[in-house]
């Protein structure tokens, strides 16, 4: 359908539309006109993406004089296919409608592992190989002597697309990582490198959030994006942690000794140079004395992770000239080095701050601030200058540049944390030295400050006023949406009793009670037996998980479970899980039932869809809260204090809801959809507790449903699905509301109509 | 099939009085040949099978030896004299073989030469050569009696032909398809937990009950246990002992000790094998990954995510979980068992054998354990443009439909007769809540009509004519009164178990033959043939008669029940007026036609 909002004519690959999604892009619509940051809550299932999509692409259609590039960042891949694919359909829709004017280019974009072609580098194992095997055949200097020596390996798909030359270019379309691989097969080109040349000229990027926040990427990846992009969040609840986990550092006992091995072979290549090729060194100190730490324009091909600290941050100026020789700078992380392995031998978790371990560093070390600084780039420029290409095997030291560069620079907001061993296992030792940032503020403010509007987007952001505290910064539009319902189609549940009417919790000193974890089996024996298709369980972690499911099947509960549908459980191993979820679908697709095993906070929570009837029911046991008693949670709940004034507990619990709400959340993606929420703790009961839920769904919990024991919620469970296998009108005439739009309605409702009707 | 051969040793009497020639039985493809030991003797022979009609033989437990008397075509026949059943059944059943390709073959060379008279030569031909069909005929019978029943009511009762009767049930006749429509058991879902030792409870001795289903899991399960048992059993071990040390990794496994499932691993390398992580399913694992949606691909994630480098991001903030990472390789957790064990299921049991010897079994899994071809590749393509789109934005695809397979019809007609009720119900009331929707002219209308007629006959006792009230009373009474039995009844108790058995009885019983009959009744449209119309004929006056012994019933049935049981036989009722109704019509438009036909003709 196509519609007038204002002066921009939408395309919508659909021919309804629901309410909440027409005022959503309306909403949208006037931040991107504003020119300003906005933060919008909506539900899942209801169509989130396709409105963003239809609206920002429809904006570019109707003022083509100034487009707005579009920057999506998703958290996974996963959800960045879907993106793609929803794009895909919007894009069809558009140009078989307008024809070529609407022809845009997307292009999704992840690393090397992703992207490459080439079976013999594929063959490497994990990302920092293939990178590494990559950089072996592509990299400036090897190539170098590759057109000398033809014996030299080299990249055939890398070499076509180089002697391509400017005349590389994908044609308009979408793109995801499958359809840039195959184009790149076909023509003989490298698809990670077209699509990273492409990103300048795409109209639609979709990547990662680390390629836009964590500066070591952005660095390389993002840089010459223009400011008249809109940048898009999706699915940012969790956005201050991706925040945070971008500027924080720890480090290991491997990693000094990962490190002291690094240096005693860079000491080595640089005992070669001097032997063969001493002109080199010296060509580099030249360039450190003119301040040049990056040397320029890099080949595409040697672009490494970027300075670790924001780009703002970092001083032009030129390197300290006690790091300037290579046998100097080598001197001073060996000094490092040592420094940080006398700190890990501590006996009791010690707590610092930035300024202080700087100072500790001087005394002991003899290693200013502003040398610290400067360590990743000295770095960058030596292993460029010995030629290093085998990467991976680097990483060690390049964690501890990181580090020095990273507390050498930032004098607020860090704390650095050592513990000798980890709370929960006290018995064997792992010291580890952390550098953990505290405020999400500090990696986002430099895309706030670049790019024109930024959308922050989710199905849980309640509450919606404490975001902008969070990331500090000033939304023009932020706006919480509610669902309009056609009927009751979810249908949240607060369980607080077994069916023996004992209480039920995940509470540190109930949860390994027997009579508990009876209970909660039953649940699901009961549930299992009357739901349909697929039903999700969460967990509060793995331990728990694993605990409770060795404790079902020694009493038998977990193979009673298993005579009315298969069990899958998500693993700490990513390729087990993938394969587990695909089997869990496969066995909701054929009817024989499924359950599956996750974990909130764990990356099926993450992303993962369990729409339809691949999620009929989500059984949410226990409140998700942080581990209480971590030191790092603790400083950043005091910084938050100090910094913010909100309270820990606010946090903690306002942290563990939206954990739980994005669990639950996964069951319904369309109005059509339908599926139920057992939250199973009896601390849901609590108010202060429920009503950090997002208002989507405590619009929908009942007070009668607030205080359920196990036979009773079966009782509501058979009746809602009694209920929900009634034909219906999808329109939502008969109610009054509609809760589906056609054109013409939304012709009727004509420009002077307010939304506001709506609702 | 097609090269079996059988050799018995056999007794060949021209009557059932000879004493007989011992000599050899062949049986071939196409023929068979009979040498007796004795070369000299003249009663050898070769005989096609197309020149054999029919067979009979003694059956087994009776007091006769095993015969076996083979008729020809020329009246005369062969009888043989086997020295066991087992080698007569053997014979026999290649006989049976040849004779049903024969039937075959020229019931089709009859349909294809003459098609105007072949109903009645068809039928004889098909009686003629059906011996092993008989017999399949009888079994049938024998096992489903409802089957005999209608048989005997139908057949006997001379309103259908024996092949018409076996026509409709073509299917049950066709042995192959019989098996094959048979549905195959798949895997357990709780599989892995079906090995669970047993102890006497007096000594540390456990004892692990193997069936051969249970092997056949366990190699399903673990690659690696069954590449070790193809490897291992027999030339290095036997099979005991094979099983006794998978026990005994197992048990390491359960005790969770990785350190001493470590240390036994390293003294023993065939133990070793159990206790590592499966290298066949790591390897499929990444195969596998390769194919699965990218939508769900957590794989790639990992890749993209610079946040999972090592010592990048927070190492230690309580929200991740910690583990040893020592002697990971001998570490097995019950999810993983779990996990794996709902993949085999999900991948069925895709091997019929079932064999006795765990050596074939382990044999036959590998050739199963075959890779699916490359259009899945496709196929999950199409899945995710279809699983983007939001359904109710969009009008629905069409789904791809199964067809749907009733077990047990008497079950399915129980569940269904109940929902008919209500239904039938519900719309009652929906019809009477429409009448009870005047609109406010009808009102207007029927209150001045009874207006004027009280002013032209005056104010007789009632406004409402008795006959309506009436109605509408039993309309009412019936309806409360059914619908409070039905309040809250469970579909499956249906009205049907409330009833008198005999009468229930009855009702099915005469469900079943009507549905017998209406099947062969609208499957004879459009008639053809004048044996059609007889046929036709036939069955409506059965169905006419089937109609009045409803209505007896109904009449017989006592009161309480009245109500419920004509709700019952009105559908049946309803189904039969239908085809009394097109009878009727067919018949007047034969007629007309007929009438019209050779005026139009000259």
């Amino acid at each position: 359908m196509k519609f007038q909002m204002d002066d921009v004519t939408v395309y919508f690959p659909y021919d309804h539309i629901y309410p909440e999604q027409y005022a959503y892009m309306l909403e949208l619509k006037r931040a991107l006109d504003a020119k300003g940051h906005c933060l919008l809550e909506m539900p899942t299932g209801t169509g989130k993406t396709i409105a963003l999509l239809s609206l920002i692409t429809s904006y570019t259609l109707s003022k083509p004089q100034n487009p707005v590039k579009l920057i999506y960042c998703t958290r996974t891949v996963h959800e960045m296919e879907k993106t793609l694919a929803e794009l895909k359909l919007l894009h069809q829709y558009q140009v078989q409608h307008l024809g070529k004017q609407a022809e845009i280019l997307a292009i999704g974009l992840s690393s090397r592992k992703n992207l490459c072609v080439n079976p013999n580098v594929l063959a490497a194992e994990n990302r920092d190989s293939v990178d590494a095997a990559c950089r072996k055949l592509t990299a400036s200097w090897v190539r170098a002597v590759a057109a000398e020596n033809p014996n030299v390996p080299t990249c055939e798909f890398f070499e076509q697309f180089e002697r391509a030359g400017e005349g590389t270019f994908l044609p308009p379309g979408v793109y995801t990582l499958q359809d840039l691989r195959a184009f790149g097969k076909a023509r003989g080109w490298c698809p990670y490198f077209l699509a990273r040349r492409m990103v300048e000229a795409a109209n639609v990027v979709v990547y990662s959030y680390q390629y836009l926040l964590d500066p070591k990427v952005a660095g390389i990846i993002s840089k010459e994006l223009q400011k008249e992009s809109v940048v898009v969040f999706d699915e940012a609840h969790n956005i201050d942690n991706v925040c945070i986990e971008a500027l924080s550092v720890s480090v290991r006992r491997q990693t000094l000794e990962g490190a002291r091995r690094n240096l005693s072979k860079m000491q080595q290549e640089i005992e070669r140079f001097k032997a063969t090729d001493a002109g080199r060194l010296r060509q580099e100190y030249n360039r450190l004395v003119e301040g040049l730490a990056q040397g320029g324009n890099l080949p595409i091909t040697d672009a490494w992770l970027q300075n670790p600290a924001l780009p703002d941050d970092i001083l032009k100026e030129a390197v300290p000239g006690n790091i300037r020789k290579a046998d100097h700078f080598l001197h001073v992380l060996r000094r490092l080095v040592q420094y940080l392995e006398g700190r890990l031998e501590t006996e009791n978790v010690e707590k610092e701050f930035p300024v202080g371990f700087v100072n500790a560093i001087n005394i002991n070390a003899g290693i200013d601030q502003k040398t610290l600084k400067f360590c990743y780039d000295r770095l960058h420029s030596l292993m460029m200058t010995l030629e290093i290409t085998d990467t991976d095997e680097f990483l060690h030291i390049q964690t501890i540049c990181d580090f020095a560069t990273l507390v050498g620079t930032y004098a607020r907001g860090f704390s650095i944390i050592i513990e000798p061993f980890d709370e929960r296992m006290p018995h064997i030792p792992d010291p580890v030295l952390q550098l953990s940032c505290h405020d999400a503020s500090l990696a986002i403010k430099p895309v706030f400050d670049r790019f024109q509007s930024v959308v922050i987007t989710s199905g849980t952001l309640s509450p919606i006023d404490l975001y902008p505290r969070l990331l500090n910064f000033n939304p023009v539009v932020s706006r919480s949406f509610t669902m309009s319902l056609t009927r009751e189609c979810i249908c949240p549940m607060v369980l607080t009793r077994g069916s023996d009417q004992l209480p039920v919790s995940t509470k540190f000193d109930m949860r390994s009670d027997l009579g508990v974890v009876r209970n909660y089996g039953r649940l699901l024996l009961e549930m299992v037996s009357v739901v349909p298709d697929g039903v999700v369980c969460f967990f509060v972690s793995y331990s728990y998980m694993d605990g409770i499911v060795n404790s079902w099947n020694e009493s038998g509960i977990l193979k009673e479970i298993m005579q009315h549908k298969l069990v899958f459980i998500e693993t700490q191993d990513v390729v087990e899980t993938t394969l587990a979820l695909d089997n869990y679908r496969k066995a909701c697709d054929c009817g024989r039932g499924a359950v599956f095993f996750s974990v909130a906070r764990g990356k099926v929570a993450e992303g993962i869809d369990f729409d339809r009837h691949y999620g009929r029911l989500v059984i949410m046991y226990g409140v998700p809260f942080q581990y209480t008693l971590s030191k790092i949670l603790l400083a950043r709940l005091e910084y938050l204090r100090e910094t913010f004034q909100i309270k820990e507990g606010d946090f903690l619990t306002f942290d563990a809801l939206r954990q739980a709400a994005q669990c639950v959340g996964r069951v319904i993606r369309s109005k059509a959809d339908y599926g139920m929420m057992i939250f199973a703790d009896k601390r849901y009961s609590r108010h202060d507790k429920r009503s950090k839920l997002p208002g989507w769904i405590l619009s929908h919990l009942r007070d009668a449903h607030l205080n359920l024991s196990t036979d009773m919620a079966l009782h509501i469970a058979r009746e809602f699905l009694r209920k929900m296998a009634q034909p219906y009108d999808r329109a939502g005439g008969s109610s009054g509301r509609k809760t589906l739009l056609s054109q013409e309605d939304l012709e009727r409702m004509g420009q002077g109509i307010t939304y506001e009707m709506l609702f | 099939m097609s090269s079996r051969q059988v050799v018995k040793r056999a007794k060949y009497k021209t009557s059932i009085k000879d004493p007989g020639t011992p000599g050899v039985l062949t049986m071939m493809e196409n023929k068979f040949v009979f040498r007796p030991n004795d070369p000299t003797s003249a009663t050898k022979f070769d005989v096609g099978f197309e020149q054999i009609k029919a067979q009979k033989n003694t059956k087994e437990g009776s007091n006769k030896p095993p015969w076996l008397n083979i008729s020809n075509n020329m009246d005369g026949s062969y009888i043989f004299e086997f020295e066991s059943y087992p080698d007569l059944h053997a014979c026999r059943e290649i006989i049976a073989n040849a004779l049903e390709a024969a039937k075959v073959s020229s019931a089709t060379t009859i349909s294809s030469a003459t098609k105007v008279s072949s109903a009645a030569k068809a039928s004889s031909a098909n009686e003629q050569f059906s011996t092993a069909e008989l017999e399949l005929r009888m079994k049938l019978m024998q096992e489903d009696s409802e089957l005999q029943k209608l048989h005997k009511q139908f057949v006997g009762g001379g309103v259908l032909t024996e092949s018409e009767f076996w026509a409709t049930r073509k299917k049950l006749l066709d042995g192959d398809s019989r098996r094959k429509s048979k549905q195959r058991v798949g895997f357990k879902s709780s599989m892995i937990l079906d090995t669970k030792p047993m102890t006497d409870g007096r000594m540390n001795k456990v004892t692990f009950n193997l069936t051969e289903e249970i092997k056949y899991q366990i190699f399903a399960l673990k690659p690696a246990v069954h590449q070790a048992f193809i490897d291992l059993v027999p030339s290095k071990m036997t099979e005991k002992d094979f099983w006794n040390k998978y026990f005994r990794a197992e048990y390491l496994h359960s005790t969770k000790n990785v350190v001493a499932a470590a240390a036994e691993a390293a003294e023993d390398e065939e133990l070793a094998i159990f206790l590592k992580e499966d290298e066949i399913l790591a390897r499929e694992a990444r195969q596998k990954i390769q194919r699965v949606d990218p939508t769900l691909d957590m794989e790639a994630d990992q890749g993209d995510d610079y946040t999972h480098l090592p010592d990048h991001g927070i190492f230690r903030d309580g929200s991740k979980d910690i583990t040893e990472l020592q002697n990971e390789q001998y570490r097995r957790t019950l999810s993983q068992d779990l996990n794996r064990q709902g993949a085999v299921v999900l991948q069925g049991r895709n091997l019929d054998v079932d064999p006795e010897d765990p050596r074939t079994l382990a044999e036959a899994l590998i050739g199963s354990r075959q890779e699916s071809g490359d259009n899945a590749v496709q196929e999950r393509l199409d899945r995710i443009t279809r699983m983007t789109e939001i359904e109710d934005l969009r009008e629905s695809h069409d789904h791809p439909v199964a067809p749907l397979c009733i077990k047990d019809p008497r079950d399915y007609f129980d569940t269904q007769q109940a929902n008919a009720l209500k239904t039938l119900d519900n719309s009652r009331t929906g019809t009477e809540q429409n009448k009870r929707k005047l609109t406010s002219e009808e009102a207007y209308g029927s209150l001045k009509e009874s207006i004027s007629k009280i002013k032209s006959i005056g104010l007789s006792n009632s406004t409402v004519k008795p006959e309506v009230a009436l109605t509408v009373f039993n309309g009412l009474t019936q309806n409360i009164s059914s619908t409070k039995y039905q309040l809250g009844k469970n579909p499956r108790e249906s009205i049907l178990d409330g009833l008198p058995n005999t009468t229930k009885e009855e009702l099915l019983h005469h469900w079943m033959s009507i549905q017998e009959l209406l099947r062969h009744f609208w499957s004879s449209y459009p008639i053809t043939t004048t044996s059609l119309y007889t046929k036709v004929g036939r069955l409506k006056d059965a169905m006419s008669q089937i109609y009045r012994q409803l209505e007896e019933i109904k009449e017989a049935v006592q009161s309480d029940f009245r109500h419920q049981v004509s709700l019952l036989v009105r559908p049946m009722h309803q189904a039969l007026d239908a085809a009394f109704q097109h009878y009727e019509a067919d018949l007047q438009k034969r007629a007309a036609k007929s009438g019209e036909l050779p005026n139009g003709n000259i």
